[in-house]
This record gives structure tokens, sequence and C-alpha cells, in this order.
């Protein structure tokens, strides 16, 4: 069923069920929003998106509001833009005025709502820290609750996306806070450390431990990939700061999991840059004096059996003499190509052209099968 | 998979799931089926010794006892013919081999799979009933299935199951392997086995091979040759028509002097084949080892060179997801060092056996080995691969990924296999029997051991124990004891147990937790000084060659 409506004076047909929000943004009208996100159910608590409806007494909070026939919306009324500096300015005199030294700052919406509505921070507000900073000891999400406005995004994105629940609010007025669980640790709660809690966190109250001080989002490259680890093929953004990664954000288009990762994909990325990664080739030195191999090499103190680091040519051509060799005296079948399945396509698919073109055997497997 | 992941996780009304620690080996598929459960009521049966953790979610948990997968699903068919269940008409129009399986199935009442799985016969009723009535359903395994010596046939009683309840072919329905690793399925698609070319055009099949050896300049067995390629210089050399050997019996091969060098890219044997003691054994026998990795793995030990390849994020190319979606993976840093892509080293390596002669290449489309990048690659694989023909880089930079078959440039994609029809025509039910694991608990080794991995970890560990957050929170292997178990062995708290098969030892310390049933513990393959490899057993499935690690007999001692 169609409802007409109006929104700053444009007549638009929306339909039944619609909330003011969705149906602005369908037509891109701007409502500003913090506590709601569209992967969340909206819970019109944070009282940035209201606007003016009509003969209705009160400011609408337009995330939770749904349309009616002939309803007027004004979305930036004088009243509407008041009522919003006077929300944020509540926010922020509870707010630490560290933007120097936020990690977040550029990707905070809280900061980029007081930019865009010109708010500084009250003379009257802010009277130092209320809570620990860094306050859990998860290894991958940094905690520090003095900077929460009780949006209650990371209890949903735990509860509806993650659907683990470990995120609570507890106490009443000032003293109302979010909790793990009852009031515990993060792991103590049964967290799974998926990152969700901080990647739909507006502000820096929650943020990634691993990349905290190491670049801000202008800082940064983003580079949309795809995960290493299991077959779900989730994609997110690598976020490379001089020449590294620090870390790893949440890409919304992913066409598998949205903003969703678990550990291993958003967490588990330092090991590109463990210092015991392999940098150059190595061959035995039998190989490069021409000896044949030593027996029992597991046991081996052999000096024949050390590595020595080679460039690329010896070893390509090393490696290339000894198949040919083994092919020429042994027959092809003598020869098998472990494939991979941490490899890409491309990889694989010269692999099993390696086998049987250059080399003339089936003898082709990866780990499927463990 | 049949279906896509998002598709089982909106449209179907009740799902299977057996053999699979969903929110732990796929999390994101994990917590995408705890929301359906949450949102809109999806019923979930899980099938599983242990009560992993989606069982919280689950409306019923059957604890089988660990290889009798067969005799619980051919209980569950069973009581849906007994009830009239089945879907007569997808049966009649799309199936055969019907009366067979059913003359089998009729020897698994109730009260004989209760006696062989352990599970109650009320539940087994329930669990048919669930299934039956939900519709669609979707049937979800990894390798809790496939690791078995019946893996293959594991796999063939779902496909019963998911037949006879015309769970084929739709939204939300499906037969739903999923893949371990982030690119098994590319690596099964792109040839990366013994029996098939890419796009698993077989080996034995003579026009495969004469495709295969016109593209790659080979000798062509018909003789035919067309237009200009008469001009070209023939080569005197076949593709070889018998199917190679597989993982499991190369490794050993090198032990008996079938194979002689092993070229070993990215993977890690010592961690992820069975019976570890004797894969040390036959590496040690090898001739010649080259190991192309991004670490010093526990393999390199065993390696004559090591060639150092680059992780994901230092180079460009595709990876192919469970759901057969083919995905740009995207080059974000520089190699470390020296290193380079793998496809340039593998590329290298061709080009100098190629040039040191002995087997002649002829010219031809795709006969050689200078590819600039991985995007000429694919346009190779583009040519002569057809479920892959319409998959380009231009394409995947542009979309959300194509799952496959997708064989023209203006193909979507194939979200759904199956719709229509089954690859070989019709679908055919197997007369299947259970058959019991090779190696069962006794007097001196009385306990089953479980083998898989978890939450924080990967595979062999060679990334994630070097990830320091992953570290921080998983940092040393666990095996996981039952409390009444622990209570018999004296074992009090995380004490250390020493766990015994007929094939080796490790130590590590007990992690007392219900997860496991009494009877059994469970340890992981991640870490090299307790891996539960050490332990299993090499009994391979005839068919895939897969070994049993998911059941064998131990001994557990407090230490
Ligand atoms: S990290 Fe994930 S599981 Fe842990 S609290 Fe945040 S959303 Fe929940
Ligand atoms: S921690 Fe972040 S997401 Fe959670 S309520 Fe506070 S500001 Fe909102
Ligand atoms: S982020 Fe986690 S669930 Fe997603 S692909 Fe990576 S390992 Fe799998």
């Amino acid at each position: 069923m169609a409802v007409k409506i109006t929104i700053d004076g444009i007549p638009i047909e929306a339909r039944e069920g619609q909330t003011i929000l969705q149906i602005a943004r369908e037509r891109g009208i701007h409502i500003p929003t913090l506590c709601y996100h569209k992967d969340l159910s909206p819970t019109g608590n944070c009282r940035i998106c209201v606007v003016e409806v009509a003969k209705q007494r009160f400011l609408q909070a337009a995330c939770v509001t749904p349309v009616w026939e002939g309803m007027e919306i004004s979305t930036h009324s004088e009243r509407t833009v008041r009522s919003r500096k006077l929300t944020l300015e509540l926010m922020l005199a509870n707010h630490p005025q560290d933007c120097l030294v936020c990690d977040v700052s550029g990707s905070c919406e809280l900061q980029d709502l007081a930019y865009d509505y010109q708010v500084e921070v009250p003379k009257w507000g802010s009277k130092g820290t209320r809570y620990v900073a860094d306050s859990d000891p998860n290894p991958f999400v940094r905690v520090d609750f003095n900077k929460c406005i009780l949006c209650r995004r990371c209890v949903l994105a735990c509860g509806e996306i993650q659907v683990r629940n470990v995120w609570g609010v507890a106490y009443r007025g000032f003293e109302e806070k979010i909790v793990a669980g009852a009031d515990t640790t993060m792991l103590d709660a049964r967290c799974e450390s998926c990152g969700q809690c901080a990647a739909y966190c507006p502000t820096g109250a929650l943020t990634d431990k691993m990349t905290y001080g190491k670049g801000r989002t202008h800082q940064v490259t983003k580079v949309t990939t795809t995960c290493t680890y299991c077959g779900v093929g989730c994609q997110f953004d690598l976020n490379v700061k001089d020449g590294k990664i620090i870390g790893v954000t949440s890409n919304p288009d992913a066409p598998v999991n949205g903003m969703a990762l678990c550990v291993k994909g958003r967490y588990g990325y330092d090991f590109v840059h463990h210092p015991e990664r392999l940098t150059r080739p190595k061959v035995r030195r039998y190989l490069l004096e021409g000896q044949a191999k030593p027996k029992q090499i597991s046991k081996s103190a052999n000096q024949l059996w050390e590595w020595v680091e080679t460039d690329w040519e010896t070893a390509l051509t090393i490696t290339a003499d000894k198949f040919r060799a083994t092919r020429d005296a042994s027959g092809p079948d003598s020869i098998g190509f472990l494939t991979s399945a941490k490899c890409l396509n491309e990889e694989n698919y010269l692999m099993n052209k390696l086998a049987r073109q250059v080399v003339g055997t089936n003898n082709i497997d990866h780990c499927a099968r463990l | 998979m049949s279906n896509s992941m998002e598709d089982v996780a909106n449209a179907a009304q009740a799902a299977l799931i057996i053999g699979s620690n969903t929110t732990e080996q796929h999390p994101v598929f994990g917590s995408m089926l705890r929301r359906a459960v949450n949102k809109r009521g999806l019923k979930i049966v899980v099938a599983d010794p242990r009560k992993i953790d989606i069982t919280e979610f689950a409306v019923l948990h059957l604890q089988q006892n660990p290889g009798t997968d067969i005799a619980l699903i051919n209980g569950l068919m069973y009581i849906i013919l007994e009830k009239g269940w089945e879907d007569k008409a997808f049966i009649e129009e799309r199936c055969e081999g019907y009366d067979e399986f059913k003359a089998t199935v009729k020897n698994y009442p109730p009260q004989k799979v209760s006696e062989i799985t352990g599970i109650p016969v009320e539940k087994l009723y329930q669990a048919a009933e669930i299934l039956s009535v939900n519709r669609p359903s979707a049937v979800i395994w990894a390798m809790g299935i496939t690791q078995h010596i019946t893996g293959v046939r594991n796999v063939m009683s779902l496909a019963n199951l998911q037949m006879l309840l015309g769970n084929m072919g739709k939204p939300g329905s499906g037969v739903n392997p999923l893949r371990g690793q982030n690119n098994v399925q590319g690596a099964c698609d792109m040839g990366g086995l013994p029996n098939v070319y890419p796009g698993y055009q077989p080996v034995t099949n003579a026009e495969a091979r004469e495709k295969f050896a016109r593209a790659w300049g080979l000798k062509v067995e018909s003789g035919k040759v067309e237009g200009s390629e008469a001009n070209l210089q023939p080569s005197t050399f076949n593709l070889p028509d018998k199917v190679g050997l597989t993982v499991t019996e190369m490794i050993p091969g090198l032990a008996d002097g079938r194979v002689k060098a092993l070229y070993i890219l990215g993977e890690d044997p010592i961690m992820s084949d069975p019976d570890t003691a004797h894969i040390r054994h036959c590496l040690e026998a090898a001739d010649f080892i080259v190991l192309e990795e991004i670490f010093p793995s526990e393999t390199s030990p065993y390696a004559d060179v090591l060639l150092p390849g680059v992780s994901f994020a230092e180079k460009t190319g595709t990876f192919t997801n469970t759901e057969r979606r083919v995905q740009m993976v995207r080059k974000a840093v520089e190699p470390v060092g020296d290193a380079r892509p793998d496809w340039w080293i593998i590329a290298e390596v061709a080009k100098r056996i190629v040039a040191g002669g002995g087997r002649q290449i002829a010219e031809g489309p795709h006969a050689g080995w200078d590819y600039p990048d991985a995007n000429t690659i694919m346009t190779e694989i583009n040519a002569l691969t057809p479920s892959y023909g319409g998959i380009t880089f231009a394409r995947l930079e542009q979309g959300k990924g194509l799952q496959w078959p997708c064989p023209t440039t203006e193909h979507p994609g194939t979200p759904i296999l199956h719709t229509k029809q089954f690859s070989r025509g019709r679908g055919k039910f197997m007369p299947i029997d259970h058959v019991p694991p090779a190696e069962l608990p006794d007097d001196e080794y009385p306990m089953f051991l479980n083998t898989g991995r978890v939450l924080y970890h990967y595979h062999g560990g060679e990334m994630t124990r070097r990830a320091s957050g992953l570290m921080a929170v998983y940092g040393r292997p666990l095996v996981e004891v039952s409390p009444l178990d622990a209570e018999k062995l004296g074992l009090e708290g995380q004490q250390r147990v020493r766990i015994t098969s007929r094939r080796g030892s490790i130590e590590a310390e007990a992690w007392v937790t219900d997860r496991v049933p009494p009877g059994m513990v469970y340890a992981n393959f991640h870490f090299p000084e307790a891996s539960a490899n050490e332990l299993t057993i090499a009994a391979l499935d005839p068919t895939s060659k897969i070994p049993e690690y998911k059941v064998c007999a131990v001994k557990v001692e407090v230490v």
C-alpha cells in the first residue's frame, strides 16, 4: 500500500510500514544518525535522527517511526537542528577531548557529527576520565568506555550478527554502562573475538587493539581481498601503511560476509610480517658441491646437509635439473606434485600444467583429503 | 556446495549438520546459521559425537558413536519410508536405482540403528520428523563425514537422504560440504587432482587428453592435425592416460621407491598427514624434495631446496570458496625480502625443465610459460575450463565474484546446482551398508580419539602459530577429556596427559569438558609439539584415499 507523505516539502510515495529514515535514505534525503546501522535493529535511543512531524508535539526518531498517510516531515527545521546540537553537546560533555591522539579520529561518527553541527565540548563538561582505558584483557578488542556514547550498537552487533550476546547494558542513570556478561571480561563472557562489536562501534570506545597507535584511516591504503583461512571466502580490506599491514577492516560490500568476519580473518594477519618468513631461496650444501645426498637426513649433523642461501637462478636451475634428470632416468611417474589448497587458482592451474605437460605425470594432488 | 551459504541461511526450514563444527571451522557461516535460528526459526539437527558449540542452537543433538554415520542415515531413511514422508514425485521424475536402495534401507530398523549408533530410538524418530516436516531442508557437512574409511559412502548416504526428501535443486536444500581450506575448491577445480584436468575433465577420457594435448603442444593421439597446426613441429610425447597417485599414496611411494622426487607447494605433510612417524620415514627416503613455502615449516627439515613463496597479501589472483564463488585476491604489500609469487616460481621452474630438453613441447595455443601476471593465466584457464569460461578478472573486478559453472562472459554464474537435472542425468540412489571404523577401542587402547581444528587455529598452524593475538588466546595444544573420564583417570584440572596409539604418543595439557562424550578424547593438529597426527591411522577410504582421521583407538594416562 502506498502512503503519501512529504519530506521537506517534497511529495513522496512511501510503502506502508517503512520508517521515515528508510524512505528518506531511499530518496537520497540526508537524515543524520548515530546509533542506527542498517544491519542492526533500530532502537531510536541516541536521538540524533529526530525529525519534526507536523502536528506532533514531540520530535520523532526517524529510524523507528513508521510513515503514515499525509505525514509532513521536516528533516532540518530549526527545532531539529537545535535538538541535535543539544544531544551532541550532552554526549561530548561526557567524552574525553583527545581526538588529537584518538585512533579513530577521521572514522569516528561522533566526530563527524560534531563537525557537521559545529558543536564543541561544552565548558561545563568533561570532568576527566571515569573508566580505565584499555580495560579488557582481550588481545584483539581494545575497550575504552570513556568514549562510549551508549548507542548499544555493540550489544546488537554481538547479539544479532555474531549471535553470541556478550555485551549488555547495566546500571542506571549516570552509572549506566556497557558490560560484558555479568560485568566480567569479554573472554569470560564467552567472546569469540570476532571483532564485530568494534567494527560497528561508531566511536573509539571499541577498537582493534592490534592496530592501536599504528595509523588512522586517512593514513592507510585499503586493499580489498579474500581471506586466506577457511573456505567461507570472506572479503575484507587490508589496511596498509608504509608497506605493512596494520589492520583489517570490514568491507560492507563483501558478497559472502558483509561486515562479519571471524577472529582468524580479522586478526590473524600478522604472520605476513613475521620474522621467520623465508626471504631467500635455500639449497642444501651437497647440491652446490655436486655431492651425493647424505643418508639419514633427519639425524644429520652433516655439513653437506646445511642450508645455503642462494640467488633465484641457482635454486631454480638446481630444481629444474633434478626434476628433469629424475624424469629421464626413472620416468615421469617417479615425480609427485603436491599442489596447495592455500594458493591461488592460477597457481594450482600451473602446477597441473607443470605435472602433466612438462613432466608427463598425473601424480598431482593436494590436501583436500587431509 | 550445491547451494550457496546465503541461500541455506535464508531459505532452509531445517538443516542437518553432520560432521561439521561449523561455528569453529567456518565461523562466519556458523554465525549466519545462528542468525537464521534467531531471526526465522531455522530448525537445526546436529549429529556429532561431540557437544560442539552449534548444538546450543539446535533443536536436537544426536551423539552417534564414531564412525556410524551410514547406519544413522539409513535409520533416518527407514523411518522416512515407514512414515511415507519421501518425495515420491521427485524420486519418480529425477532419480533411479530406488528399489535396490530401498531394500538396503529396510535392513536398518530403528532398534538396530540405535544399537549401532548409541542414539535412542525416539531421537531417531524426532530427527526424521524434523527434517521431513520442515522442508526444504539442507544437509551441511565437513571433514567429520569425509575423513573415514567410509567417507565416500557417507557422502552418498547423505545424497540418498536428500533425494529421498526431494531436497535438491531448490533454494534452502541440497548437499553442502564445507571445504576446509580457503582454496580447496579451487585446487580441485584447477586440476590439482590425479584423475582430472581443470574443470573435472577426466585424464582417462581421450577427448579431454586430445584437447589439452593440442593446447599444450603435445602429441595428439588421434593423429588428426588441423589447419595451420600441420606446419608445426610435432611433439612425440603424450599426455598420460592413467590416473596418478593421491597424496596418501605418493608419500608412502617415496619409501617403496615408486616415487623419487616431490614438488611440494605450500603444504606441510608432517603436520597434516596421518601417522607422522611413518611420514617422516617416507620423506627421509626421497631423492629430492623441493618445498615452496612462506615459513620454515615442520616439513622443511626434509627438503633439499626451499623456495620462498608469498602470502595471500603479496599477490594478485583468485580463490574459489566453498560455494564455488570465485573472488579476487589482491596484492596489498610487496613480497618480503626476495620472496616471489608462487605462480612466477612455478613458471620459472617449468621453463628451465623445458629448456633442458628431453620431453619436447611443440607450439600450441597455450604451450608456453611466459606469464607476465595472474590475469594471463586466468585467460588460459578460461579457454580450457568450460565451467570457468566466463570468469575473467575484468568481471571479478566489478562484481561480487562469480559462482561456477559460468561458461561465457555473459553468463551470470550458478548459485544453485542441479535445479533441472543432476550432472549425470538422473540422480542415482546407492545402496550403502554400515562398515565399522578400521580401528576400534580394545583392552589395550580403550578410548576413541577424534581429531580436528579449533577456532583460533588453522590446519598445521604454520600461519596461526605466528599470529600473536591468536597465540595469546590459544597458545598451546589442549586435549579435550570428558569429566567422567577425568575422574576415572584421577585427572585434576589442567594437568598434562599422555595419549598413545599404536603409532605414536603425545603429551599435552588436558581440558576437562563435556564437549567430548565419555570414552573419547579430542586433539588438534595445530602444534608440532603435540600433533594429533602422531596418533592417527593411515587407514584410507578405498575410493577417495582420505585417511580416517576421525576415529582411532588410544590410551590416556596422567603424566
Ligand atoms: S568480539 Fe565478537 S563475540 Fe566478542 S564481544 Fe565483540 S562481537 Fe561479541
Ligand atoms: S561501546 Fe561503542 S558501540 Fe557500544 S554503546 Fe559504546 S559507543 Fe556504542
Ligand atoms: S574470516 Fe573467518 S570465516 Fe571468513 S573466510 Fe576467514 S577464516 Fe573463514
